[in-house]
């Protein structure tokens, strides 16, 4: 499918066939030639008068070219995106919905599209989201609706309640695109009736399934989480994520457990096995990928920490730990429970999930009511049998209803020095038993136990037994709650079970099964809950803003048919209680919408409109390229140009693949001209080009002043680059030291020592005032590193009687920007002595090849382009003064540096003291 | 002869690049005379070459009695020969000449190197030389640099296409022309013609660019001439070659025919070639004819 921007220019084609006629007669341009051997020529004939017209092949190539450009020009477009025949007003509908979030961005291209679309043909457009309210629809120009398009979002919730949309549908004709999510939704067939009665519905939909994940359910110590899609589709695998927070409260994946779809099922359930204290983080479950709120499970309260009380028969406070009935309990429930210890009165109204009673045989009525109430109201009373309830009342006993089995008088010893037969070992835990799954350890042995009494309802209350068949553990259910009976000790007197693994699995899995409380209507209504976290369409939870507390029954609401618009998905508080709301909520059914016929189905795929222009053009212009060299090759030129064309060619080639280096040679050549015109002050390019500016600036204001006063009349500044400039033609390198500066290499180094050895002078420079004194400054540290390859000198702090202090000014201060940082020069040799009457010793030879300091003398000495000092010295006069001894420090520098211990010789000494007074 | 002041700036200017051309002349001459010493020949001259027995009929005046007195035999001293030859230079001037078919030295300037290094070993060896059309052949050092001017008023002079050899040979005395000799043969002829009936013996020198000898053209072209006074158009160059070059045999062939009816020596130099070979070869024939 071509289409073109402006067909009308493809007439120009037809006068493409004109260029057979007109190029045909005129033979490509002759060369001409200087030749002095034409008088021999003169009077021979072509012997082939053909070539004369342009070849038939060179034309057809130039047709082509022209034909190319013409088609070029008229913009031809690949899939043009269709102008949206009709002249009715669109009406644009996207459900907006979580099961639209995955693609989200297809919808709205698709709706970008036929905007496009209708405001080629000029139509009205409206744009309706039905998982908002319903709002009467008002058809505009598509301009104005292209704003609302780029604003929409999905929503955390289904559509619900369409027909309020039809409603509100306009009377006038108009038509329908509606970017369905592909699922039925309530009163959706009553809105499709009535927009297919103002005129044609189409409906895009994508092909690609909805996902969505229902709520975890614990199931026997580990968590199912099942999920559904929509259509149907092929084996797919998916992964399901668990996120919370961890120790240091971070938001992170927890665990992951693959979620498989079978091939045309549509749902599939993940199992996750978690340890129960990764489990209590678990905030929510994700389908990794999917980015929906479907895709999001919150987890809410269900997966909490339990609150266990532990109640003990008060009498045996005095025993010893390890006798204690409630030890093994109490180590196995604390890492994972909240344990609260005391009678039975004191620990019922802190409503916990589970109450012990280890070798309770007797509850006294006010108790046994209470308990009777608690359980009642879905508690777990977890019993434990031991001395006392073996040797209680069992006729009373036996119509305690706190109790699963009824029991038969005494115990059963087995394995003891007094009995027949060996310890009983447990039999493998039934399938329909809490504990189907739980390896039981080979060497575990029950001494004695408690007998259940036999009975018709016995077998069904056993959850777990001795391999005599004997019950070890039995159940019977109260209410909505349960009472189970371990028939041996919590502790580790009858049975070997306290001292496994096994027994914090067996309490762990009952503890779990006993808190699943679901969340009911009872339970919520008459309560506002207030929004604590909010979770948007894409599943991504924020800050529920100024949304305002919701009515329990709504709540109850969202909790069974789903969220919506006054209650979305989210997490919900009400004092220490906490409702999660999915937006998929367990009894949700994805049920694929049914379209009625005479509704137009479509899918989300957009023509890739691809404009043509630039290719074809570009082929129009090769083929001119290839008449260029076919003219060539016709005209006899191109053989000529063979050799030099192709060194020609080579050097395009060249230019293109970089731009021919200016020979480094002839820059370095330029250099090394400019450096030695004269005298030239160099300092050392750091690459921080703060720093660098302050040294160009500093070491020209330096040099204006040596030439005001002195016979030294230097150049402008260079930069040099230790890495790669030569160094020799510089007396004096001002070294500015980085805090971050890079070592240089050891290239660097064999020229930096040289120049040190052959004369040069090198004012390291930290720029921290502080080096003299402390010397752990990071620029002091630079400055370690990078002189660490330098051959340098021992040094010193500048002695008083150092030519520094007299090569031009007799100075004792050697400021620049900072006053108080100190200098360090080479050391003077240790014999040198002070001759008697002299105010120096005697010091003649050598230069001190570094001078190393933090006073930022750049700075001081930096001018600006008017020779207007750039940064501030000091205060008032004070620093004018600082300025002009930081001035005279820099030309003493500079006059040792030119030459050298000139001043030190005792020749200036009657001068010298002349000048100092003396 | 008069010359008026802007052919005198002309012939100055193009008269600058002949010093280096002389240099070059000298350095040429220089390898290729080594080894040529006098004219071996008993004949007129200041130098003694040897003793002879007098035979009758030798006037008295030329026995030489020194020698004669140390033996019986009265012997003749003879001199070397010595008379000076006139050896008079066309080299053609005309524009054809300035062609070069690479990044060669164009026809004129190995012509005039060529004619210059001739001219240096003749007045080595005492001849008179002279350029065709000016003052007569003098001899002497001075009169390379005479020579040279001369050559430059010619350049300056000429606005021909194709030059043709004019007069101004001596009686009896030699002529070297130097030529790509692509223009008219007529004057050729005639010049030649002119020639034998004086006596003249000489060379002819065809020097040819090697473009000229293998029309390395194709396609489409317009062949102009150097001064743009003919032109041939044609539509494939490479069609010509074969014809053309059939040509400049026959052009050559018909050179080597004139001169030698005319008792002349033809030779046809590349400027792709190294100069010396055709020096030595002119000087030898030169040196034959004498």
């Amino acid at each position: 499918m071509v289409g073109f921007i402006s067909p009308l220019l493809l007439l120009a084609l037809l006068a493409v066939p004109l260029l057979w006629f007109l190029l045909r007669a005129i033979p490509p341009a002759p060369i001409k030639r200087r030749f002095p051997g034409v008088a021999l020529l003169l009077g021979l004939m072509d012997e082939d008068r053909e070539a004369d017209k342009t070849p038939w092949w060179l034309l057809a190539l130039r047709m082509l070219a022209i034909g190319a450009a013409v088609v070029a020009f008229a913009g031809p477009i690949l899939n043009p995106k269709a102008v949206v025949a009709g002249k009715d007003p669109l009406l644009i509908v996207v459900d907006g919905g979580w099961a639209d979030a995955y693609d989200w961005p297809r919808r709205i291209a698709k709706a970008a599209s036929l905007l496009d679309g209708a405001e080629r043909a000029g139509r009205p457009v409206a744009l309706i989201q039905l998982a908002d309210l319903a709002q009467p629809v008002a058809f505009k120009a598509a301009a104005d609706v292209r704003g609302k398009l780029a604003t929409l979002v999905p929503r955390g919730w289904l559509p619900d309640k369409l027909w309020e949309f039809s409603i509100k549908s306009p009377l006038q004709p108009f038509e329908t695109a509606w970017i369905s999510d592909g699922l039925a939704h309530s009163g959706q067939d009553a809105l499709v009736e009535a927009l297919a009665k103002r005129g044609a519905v189409t409906i895009y939909a994508s092909e690609k399934p909805v996902y969505a994940l229902g709520a975890a359910t614990p199931a026997e110590g580990k968590l199912d989480v099942t999920a559904a899609r929509q259509p149907a589709g092929p084996a797919t695998a998916l992964v399901l994520v668990a996120r919370g927070p961890d120790p240091s409260g971070t938001d992170r994946e927890l665990a992951r457990a693959p979620l498989t779809f079978a091939d045309g099922a549509l749902t599939a359930k993940a199992t996750l096995d978690l340890p129960p204290e990764l489990r209590n983080r678990v905030t929510r479950f994700a389908i990794a990928g999917q980015r929906s709120a479907g895709a999001v499970s919150l987890a809410g309260d269900a997966l909490k920490r339990r609150k266990v009380a532990l109640v003990t028969d008060a009498a045996e406070g005095e025993g010893l730990q390890l006798l204690s009935p409630v030890h093994y309990l109490r180590q196995a429930l604390s890492p994972t429970a909240d344990l609260i210890e005391g009678g039975v009165l004191d620990v019922v109204p802190a409503k916990p999930d589970v109450i012990v009673l280890a070798d309770v045989a007797q509850i006294p009525g006010a108790e046994s009511d209470a308990l009777m109430d608690w359980v009642n109201k879905g508690g777990l009373l977890l019993r434990f049998a031991g001395p006392h309830l073996a040797a209680a009342d069992m006729a009373k006993l036996a119509d305690d209803p706190l109790m699963p089995v009824a029991l038969r008088q005494g115990g059963l010893t087995s394995g003891g020095a007094m009995s027949w037969g060996a310890p009983k070992a447990l039999a493998t835990f039934a399938e329909d038993s809490p504990f189907h799954g739980l390896a039981i350890p080979g060497d575990l042995r029950v001494k004695t136990q408690v007998l259940a009494q036999p009975g018709p309802d016995l077998a069904g209350r056993v959850l777990a037994a001795l391999d005599d068949g004997t019950p070890l553990v039995t159940r019977k259910v109260i209410g909505l709650g349960q009472v189970v009976l371990f028939h041996v000790t919590a502790n580790a007197e009858w049975s070997d079970l306290p001292l496994t693994g096994l027994y914090v699995a067996m309490l762990d899995r009952l503890a779990v099964s006993a808190s699943a409380q679901a969340a009911t209507v009872e339970g919520l209504a008459g309560l506002v809950w207030v929004p604590l976290r909010v979770m948007d369409g894409w599943g991504e939870l924020g800050d529920p803003g100024s949304l305002a507390g919701v009515h329990g029954a709504v709540l109850a609401n969202a909790l069974k048919t789903g969220p919506g618009v006054d209650a979305p998905p989210g997490l919900y508080r009400h004092d220490a209680r906490m409702v999660a709301v999915n937006a998929v909520t367990p009894g949700m059914a994805l049920v694929a919408a049914v379209w009625p016929a005479g509704v137009a189905l479509s899918d989300l795929t957009l023509p890739v409109e691809m404009a043509l222009k630039g290719p074809v053009l570009a082929f129009a212009l090769l083929l001119l390229l290839v008449d260029i060299l076919a003219t060539l090759a016709l005209s006899g030129r191109l053989r000529f140009g063979l050799k030099s064309g192709g060194a020609g060619v080579a050097l395009v080639v060249l230019a293109l693949l970089g731009q021919p280096h200016p020979s480094y040679a002839n820059v370095a050549d330029d250099r090394a001209i400019a450096a030695t015109d004269g005298v030239v002050l160099a300092y050392v390019i750091t690459g921080d080009t703060a720093v660098d500016a302050i040294s160009a600036s500093g070491l020209q204001g330096l040099s204006d002043q040596l030439a005001n006063r002195t016979a030294v009349e230097p150049l402008t500044p260079m930069g040099v680059d230790v890495e790669k400039d030569e160094l020799a033609f510089y007396p004096f390198l001002y070294w500015p030291v980085t805090a971050d500066a890079a070592v240089p290499s050891s290239g660097a180094y064999a020229r930096l020592n040289k120049y040190l050895r052959t004369g040069g002078l090198i004012l390291f420079d930290t720029r921290d005032a502080d080096m003299a004194q402390a010397g752990d400054t990071p620029e002091a540290a630079a400055l370690q590193r990078i002189a660490s390859g330098l051959d340098i000198p021992q040094i010193e702090p500048i002695p008083e009687d150092h030519v520094l202090t007299r090569s031009f000014y007799l100075l004792q201060a050697f400021p620049g920007r900072f006053s108080d940082g100190g200098l360090w020069v080479e050391a003077s040799p240790p014999d040198a002595v002070k001759a008697d009457g002299m105010p120096f010793r005697n010091l003649n030879d050598g230069v001190t090849p570094v001078v190393i300091g933090g006073n930022d003398w750049a700075s001081a000495w930096a001018v600006d382009d008017g020779g207007a000092p750039m940064y501030p010295v000091g205060r008032g006069s004070a620093g004018d003064t600082q300025r002009e001894y930081a001035f005279r420090f820099g030309i003493n520098l500079i006059m040792h540096a030119l030459t050298g211990n000139y001043k030190s010789d005792q020749v200036h000494v009657p001068a010298l003291l002349e000048r100092l007074g003396k | 002869m008069t010359i008026s002041a802007d052919l005198r700036a002309r012939a100055e200017a193009l008269g600058q690049t002949l010093p280096p051309l002389l240099a070059e002349a000298e350095h040429l001459a220089a390898t290729v005379a080594l080894g040529e010493h006098g004219r071996r020949r008993v004949g007129m001259g200041d130098d003694f070459w040897q003793y002879r027995a007098a035979r009758p009929g030798d006037p008295l005046r030329s026995i030489d009695w020194r020698r004669s007195a140390r033996s019986d035999q009265a012997f003749v001293q003879e001199r070397e020969w010595q008379a000076a030859q006139s050896v008079v230079f066309w080299v053609d001037p005309a524009k054809s000449m300035a062609f070069s078919g690479g990044k060669r030295a164009s026809k004129a300037d190995r012509a005039r190197v060529l004619a210059l290094a001739l001219a240096v070993l003749l007045l080595r060896a005492g001849e008179l030389v002279g350029l065709s059309g000016q003052e007569s052949p003098r001899a002497g050092r001075g009169q390379m640099l005479r020579l040279i001017e001369a050559m430059a008023l010619d350049l300056a002079r000429s606005d021909a296409d194709y030059g043709a050899p004019s007069g101004g040979f001596v009686n009896h005395g030699r002529a070297v022309f130097v030529s790509d000799f692509l223009g008219d043969m007529a004057a050729v002829e005639a010049s030649l013609a002119q020639a034998a009936g004086r006596g003249v013996k000489g060379i002819l020198l065809q020097v040819l660019d090697p473009a000229e000898e293998e029309f390395p053209f194709d396609g489409r072209t317009i062949f102009v001439s150097m001064g743009g006074s003919v032109s041939h158009e044609t539509q494939r160059a490479g069609d010509l070659r074969s014809r053309y070059l059939a040509r400049l045999a026959e052009r050559k062939a018909r050179l080597a025919e004139l001169a030698r009816a005319a008792g002349w020596h033809y030779l046809a130099h590349h400027t792709g070639e190294p100069a010396q070979a055709a020096l030595l070869w002119a000087y030898r024939a030169l040196e034959g004819g004498r």
